[in-house]
């Protein structure tokens, strides 16, 4: 089980694997996301289920390198097996028909949005999309994303491709011409707290999907919690998505700091034995 | 009853007892002192995961056996869950039938090994001992006894594999592979059913392999066991969470004829005061299973753990006790149990109190945290603690504690974990919408024969008692076991 089917680079940093996984190829809805572990000694770590084939049993998942897990995970090839895979889990997206949606992505947070903009356009919605990165090559599934949006803007932070400027400046645009039912974001956190801003200074009702750090993925440990509206919650079983209007980012910033020279020093040495 | 009281006459009379007890004069038997459990000293301990208890060797265990009198009354068995069959377990090992001795255990008690090392005996089988009841002296070392004949069979290499009926290819699910799970598959198969056990994590024995850590409870011992029930014919599938990967109906589809949930009480609770969230708090379960699931400690492994020179650990129960005994073999400088209450209302086992004394851990009693703050990265450095005072009794009959206004005061820390209870897992009640639970969230069950209010879906352990022991769990399976036996045999004709 788990046996890489299919890998292709997006870019250096991206890869998109297919993976057996028939059960939960089968179980999965938009939103839904996986705990995969790399080796007996790997760590647990969640990525978004982008996509799956019920007929070939198979899931699809987008990841970025950015540390030694996804260095790890990128590193396998076809024909490999991930040791632990588990899901679907978290709770799944709700889509209905609202009309207007305008859909956010922020660098590899394109990869799970890039389900829901197709469940989104399914429920007949008018999608517009807006994805942002750094640059050019940071730029993920622009392909994808765009076979399922009416309309599609890009932005990039040094104007390498798309537009120039932050993916806030793309949303204004889109605002000021269309007329949005509801927003859904997923970025890195910084992002999402800006992205979130801007729709609540236009009253767009907006969903924001979480990424903080998560060990078991079924509400045992707690590492994922965050403060929605006051209260504490689970992103692993209570999302990932939140009302991003009630959610207090500027505490998730600080919590997926929590590891960060910890993983750094880790990542150096990983790359060392690489070479 | 009748029938156990006689049975257990029987026995007592067999010739091999009677002789045993002619042997050494009653008298001579309660002037024997109580076998002490060797231990890995204290300083050495605490710089490695090594067992704290090293167990009894052959001569100990001889001698403590030779100390029970082998009542005509045995007391002792009305405090163990289990209602393992004491008195003849202990005369074996008295005997030198060490091997046997484990067989008397096995017959009701499927993980003796672990049930040796955690039991709270001083609380079921010792407590009740004549020696305790009536000769006020300390109780035969029960737990002690059966560790040493589940850890000699298993040291023997001549462990027994249980004898399984043909099987009749019922297929049946077994929802966790907890203490509660593990009890029950053994059970199952022994009566010849088809068993496949469905556990969410990547490693099969719930607790006793993420929470209770390896200076306690060894993680081969738990292998084994699982070992065992693998050559019984027991299934295992990892990674798989039910009502998530698969839907209960799409195990009915591919054959699964009734299920026994043994999903554990594994959400840690919080306590909702200001500044909980703040980076360096975690719960025990993220703690502990970083430390104990993801082997966080030793240096290969991916998994990052935080714990610094000052931990914290609120609360007084076994899993506090097993936190702040892993942060000072973490390295910490102070490593300290804040709890509400005193010293002698303390949840936790005796025994992990005392080692944990031992092992330097300081205790913060009649004190309750009641705000974190954080330097400017937002981890938390200083903990602000309020000091109580006991009151009346509240429902549980133990002195409620009550705050003492203005007696506020601030203690340094590095980390925090916050160990002050569970829930009860909500991923099979949710997915089981018909599903009878309790307003605590627990599944409600007959509590004779563990069945739901679906009639083919039983429970047992934390799932069903909130969060209680391992022993309880094991005693939940077996009922369960026998009980949806019955039931599917009425069913049938
Ligand atoms: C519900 C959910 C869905 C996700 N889906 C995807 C996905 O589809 N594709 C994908 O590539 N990633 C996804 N992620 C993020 C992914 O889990 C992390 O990138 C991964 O855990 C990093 O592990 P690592 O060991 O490689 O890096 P680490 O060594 O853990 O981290 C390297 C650097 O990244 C930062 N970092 C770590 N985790 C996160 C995080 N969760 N968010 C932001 N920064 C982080 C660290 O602070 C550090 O600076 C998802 C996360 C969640 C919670
Ligand atoms: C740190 C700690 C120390 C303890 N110390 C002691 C002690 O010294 N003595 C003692 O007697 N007791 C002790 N206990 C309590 C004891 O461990 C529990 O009472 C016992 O483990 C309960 O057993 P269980 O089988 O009901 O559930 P658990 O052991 O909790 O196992 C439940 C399993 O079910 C899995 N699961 C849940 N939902 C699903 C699903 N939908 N699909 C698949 N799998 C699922 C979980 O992942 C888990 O592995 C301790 C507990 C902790 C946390
Ligand atoms: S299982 Fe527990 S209560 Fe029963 S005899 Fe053994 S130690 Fe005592
Ligand atoms: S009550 Fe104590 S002395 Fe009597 S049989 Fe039981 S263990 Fe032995
Ligand atoms: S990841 Fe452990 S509770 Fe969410």
């Amino acid at each position: 089980m788990y046996k890489i089917i299919e890998k292709t680079f997006f870019s250096e940093n991206v890869v998109k694997f297919e993976i057996e996984a028939p059960r939960i190829a089968k179980a999965r809805r938009a939103g839904h996301f996986v705990i995969v572990k790399i080796g007996k000694k790997g760590e647990r770590f969640p990525l978004t289920i982008a996509g799956a084939d019920r007929v070939k049993g198979t899931i699809t998942l987008v990841v970025q390198k950015v540390g030694v897990s996804s260095r790890k995970l990128t590193a396998l090839n076809v024909g490999d097996h991930i040791t632990d895979l588990v899901g679907p889990l978290g709770q799944a997206t709700h889509i209905d028909n609202k009309g207007t949606v305008l859909a956010c992505g922020g660098g590899v947070g394109v990869a799970p949005l890039l389900p829901i903009v197709e469940a989104y356009k399914k429920a007949g919605n008018r999608v517009v999309t807006v994805i942002a990165a750094r640059n050019k090559d940071l730029i993920i599934l622009e392909d994808q994303i765009r076979e399922y949006s009416d309309k599609l803007v890009i932005m990039t932070d040094d104007g390498s491709y798309g537009q120039k400027g932050l993916i806030t400046d793309g949303m204004e645009q889109i605002i000021k011409d269309e007329d949005i039912a509801e927003a859904m974001i997923i970025g890195p956190a910084v992002m999402m707290k800006f992205a979130s801003l801007t729709t609540k200074k236009h009253n767009i009702p907006t969903l924001a999907s979480l990424n903080t750090i998560m060990v078991d993925g079924t509400g045992m440990c707690g590492a994922c919690r965050i403060t929605v509206a006051g209260k504490t919650k689970f992103v692993c079983v209570d999302g990932p998505e939140f009302n991003a209007h009630d959610v207090d980012f500027d505490e998730m910033l600080l919590r997926l700091g929590g590891y960060k020279e910890i993983e750094k020093e880790a990542e150096t040495d990983y790359l060392k034995q690489c070479e | 009853m009748e029938n156990r009281s006689e049975s257990l006459k029987t026995e007592r009379n067999e010739a091999w007892r009677s002789d045993l007890r002619k042997n050494i004069k009653a008298k001579d038997r309660t002037s024997l002192i109580r076998a002490k459990m060797n231990e890995v000293d204290a300083n050495v301990r605490i710089k490695s995961y090594v067992e704290v208890n090293s167990g009894l060797t052959v001569e100990q265990a001889q001698q403590e056996a030779a100390r029970c009198i082998d009542c005509a009354n045995p007391t002792c068995i009305n405090g163990c869950p289990v209602e393992i069959n004491i008195p003849k377990f202990v005369k074996r090992i008295e005997q030198g039938e060490f091997l046997e001795a484990a067989r008397v255990l096995k017959e009701t008690s499927t993980l003796p090994a672990v049930c040796g090392r955690v039991c709270p005996q001083e609380k079921q089988c010792e407590a009740n001992c004549f020696y305790t009841q009536k000769l006020k002296k300390e109780p035969v070392a029960i737990g002690y006894l059966e560790r040493f004949a589940a850890d000699y069979e298993r040291e023997s290499g001549q462990m027994s594999v249980p004898e399984t009926a043909t099987s009749n290819n019922i297929k049946i699910g077994v929802i966790g592979s907890g203490p509660a799970g593990l009890t029950f598959a053994g059970e199952m198969a022994k009566k010849g059913y088809s068993i496949t056990v469905f556990e969410a994590l990547h490693e099969i024995g719930g607790v006793l392999k993420y929470g209770i850590p390896e200076f306690r409870l060894p993680n081969d011992i738990v292998d084994v066991e699982i070992d065992n029930l693998r050559k019984m014919g027991v299934q295992f599938e990892t990674n798989f969470v039910v009502g998530k990967t698969v839907s209960f109906d799409d195990l009915k589809e591919e054959g699964y004829k009734a299920f026994f949930a043994g999903s554990g009480a594994g959400l840690p609770r919080f306590m909702g005061i200001p500044g909980e969230n703040y980076i360096g708090i975690q719960s025990s379960n993220e703690y502990l299973t970083r430390i104990n699931l993801m082997h966080a400690a030793e240096q290969d492994t991916d998994t990052p753990v935080v714990s610094g020179k000052n931990v914290m650990v609120i609360g007084g129960g076994n899993t506090a006790m097993d936190s702040v005994r892993t942060a000072k073999r973490l390295g910490a400088d102070r490593a300290m149990i804040v709890y509400r209450r005193g010293m002698d209302e303390m949840p936790a086992r005796k025994e992990e109190i005392h080692h944990a004394i031992e092992e330097g851990v300081e205790f913060i009693t009649l004190a309750n945290p009641i705000e974190y703050f954080a330097d400017e990265k937002g981890r938390v450095n200083k903990v602000k603690i309020q000091k109580m005072e006991l009151g009346e009794p509240d429902a549980s009959g133990r002195r409620r504690p009550v705050a003492i206004e203005g007696s506020e005061y601030l203690i340094e820390v590095s980390t925090v974990v916050v160990s002050v209870g569970v829930s009860p897992n909500p991923l099979i009640p949710d997915s089981l919408p018909e599903l009878t639970t309790t307003k605590w969230g627990t599944i409600e069950v007959n509590e004779d024969t563990l069945q739901s209010s679906i009639n083919t879906v039983f429970a047992g352990g934390d799932i069903v008692r909130g969060g209680a022991t391992v022993i309880l769990a094991m005693g939940d399976g077996r009922r369960a076991a026998q009980s949806m036996d019955n039931f599917l045999k009425k069913n049938e004709q």
